[in-house]
């Protein structure tokens, strides 16, 4: 091992050349870019200016006077409300399912793990076509409410923020479940025990002892599950058919139709910006190396 | 513990679970179902057929983008478990100060950026060095594929590394044994389980990319998933089902796979 400990500056090199090039250097591109003058359609050129980040404010009338425009604001706060949403619902249906894991024999919990970890890896694409398949006008569920005779003519569930928020809330799920399962697994359950012993009731139990005793895990869930959501593009742009736009379609058509890379850019910086304060809040009380 | 007067007995948390599991398999069984549907309306039931299977088969665009996302997702795979692997073991040994810090930080930060940012500043990095003029095609979407599935890769080698005692690896040095040999026959033989496990998240880290992979690709070198994605973006066809029922069967099949190996603990 002495060897080994030796070359251990070398044995990471090529690790963080990769990161380096191919990862660090494209973020801070962008953070550069942000302060560029756009070239239409796609690119940037000098000279430096704030430009992009007043357009998060501002927008230019016909006689390139600046007013107010609040669309990129409403795109943040949309942004932010799903994902908040989301997150709370999947620890209101993710915390019970895990806590449930957590308390079956050994050789059914097992069971249970894979059965939550297989959506984990299935294919997020294919899982958010999936309710198409489900919510669109000619889909299951109007399928079936129809032929029952509950409605005469289909409901529209698809492309507003139910479905895009039951979109999220599919996909995101798991992230929330393992994390709290990891750690009620690892909780010593004789304290529940004890708790009950001293005439606590289980609700009182389950406030004052599982559920503090399971923070990290909670912490831990509720960060997987709130940054993928907040720069989510599948589920808006599939369920919200393109018109229930999040931060995350947003920056894709500003660098793709829109050609306006540098607002692209400032708006990737204002998403970033709003995961790192939510990390900070979220990791007030110290969660986040349950994630590493 | 589960015994019906047990403490950690709570009301509703076994409707809440068995409920939330049909939640997360119901759409799935949907698409698996419907790509069996004889009728193109696909959301009504019309009799058994497996006619979009072959002609799935049969669709060229389609067999060539399976066949990029194998090309990327093996070698992503390769390159990323041998980086993670020499970084999980450079990770053990001494290190300066600084040098620690920024590789921790370098391997948790892509689990923190939002897949979107990541696809844009790939994109916009590759205009700029002039790696999209290349002409390397699938090239390009292998790189961004190595580089986010580093992260992926390292989490379950790092975790086997650590249940191993240091003490085998100064066994072996203590018995003459070269650091290559002894590498060869102690550590590598120890840490396969973790290299498997690592190895299989990194290839279905890469197999699911969409937003990344669409961003980078350059038109021909398109993945199985932004086919499909320009596929549901033209109209919604059985053949998408069919496509999607065997994506999800190899994942699935995956993820049982690298769960029965990880089943498996050794030492």
């Amino acid at each position: 091992m002495q060897g080994i400990r030796n070359a251990a500056p070398w044995l990471l090199s090529p690790f963080l050349l990769v990161m380096g090039v191919f990862f660090a250097a494209p973020l801070l591109l962008v953070v550069g870019y942000s302060f560029m003058t756009a070239h239409y359609p796609g690119g940037v050129e000098f000279p430096l200016t704030f430009e992009a980040y007043t357009k998060i404010f501002y927008d230019t009338d016909f006689d390139g006077n600046k007013v107010f425009d609040s669309s990129f604001l409403l795109i943040c706060w949309k942004s932010l409300k799903l994902a908040g949403l989301c997150t709370i619902l999947c620890l209101f249906a993710g915390f019970p399912m895990a806590y449930f894991m957590a308390t079956r024999p050994a050789h059914q919990r097992n069971l249970w793990m894979m059965l939550v970890t297989i959506p984990f890896w299935t294919n997020l694409l294919i899982r958010t076509y999936s309710w198409i398949l489900i919510l669109r006008d000619e889909g299951l569920v109007n399928n079936l409410l129809m032929s029952a005779g509950i409605i005469s003519s289909p409901l529209t569930l698809m492309c507003g923020d139910f479905a895009v928020g039951l979109g999220l809330l599919y996909s995101y799920l798991p992230f929330m479940v393992l994390p709290i399962y990891a750690n009620l697994e690892r909780m010593d359950w004789r304290l529940v025990e004890a708790a009950s012993d001293l005439y606590a009731t289980r609700w009182q139990t389950l406030r004052k002892v599982t559920i503090p005793l399971s923070m990290p895990g909670i912490l831990a869930g509720s960060i997987l599950v709130f940054i993928p959501s907040i720069g989510s593009f599948l589920a808006p742009q599939l369920l919200g058919c393109g018109q229930q736009m999040m931060l995350g379609n947003k920056i894709e058509n500003l660098f793709g139709q829109a050609g306006d890379w540098p607002f692209g850019s400032a708006a990737s910086v204002a998403l970033m910006a709003i995961v790192m304060i939510g990390l900070m809040i979220m990791s007030r009380r110290g969660g986040i190396k349950e994630l590493v | 513990m589960a015994e019906a007067d047990s403490p950690s007995r709570l009301p509703g948390v076994a409707t809440t679970a068995y409920l939330s599991l049909a939640f997360l398999y119901i759409p799935i069984l949907v698409v698996i179902v419907f790509s069996f549907n004889a009728n193109s309306l696909i959301t009504v039931w019309h009799g058994f057929t497996t006619d979009w299977y072959v002609k799935a088969f049969e669709n060229e665009d389609l067999r060539r983008a399976t066949l990029n996302s194998m090309i990327v997702a093996a070698g992503a795979t390769f390159f990323s478990t041998i980086i993670a692997l020499m970084a999980a073991i450079g990770m053990r040994g001494r290190l300066p100060r600084g040098l620690a810090g920024s590789s921790q930080l370098m391997m948790t930060l892509p689990l923190l950026i939002p897949e979107i940012v990541i696809a844009v500043a790939t994109m916009t990095f590759f205009a700029l060095i002039g790696l999209s003029k290349l002409e390397i095609g699938v090239g390009q979407v292998l790189i961004a594929h190595t580089v986010f599935c580093v992260p992926f890769a390292y989490s379950p080698i790092r975790a086997r590394l650590e249940t191993l005692q240091p003490s085998l690896f100064e066994a072996a040095a203590d018995l003459y044994a070269t650091p290559w040999h002894a590498f060869r026959r102690v550590t590598l033989p120890l840490m396969l389980p973790g290299i498997t496990s690592g190895a299989m998240l990194a290839f279905i880290t890469s197999l699911d990319d969409f937003i990344i992979t669409q961003m980078v690709a350059p038109p021909g070198s398109m993945t199985l998933p932004v086919y499909i994605y320009s596929m549901v973006r033209k109209g919604i066809t059985p053949e998408i089902n069919a496509v999607s029922a065997i994506l999800l069967v190899i994942s699935i099949l995956l993820v049982v796979s690298s769960y029965v190996i990880n089943q498996r603990k050794a030492v």
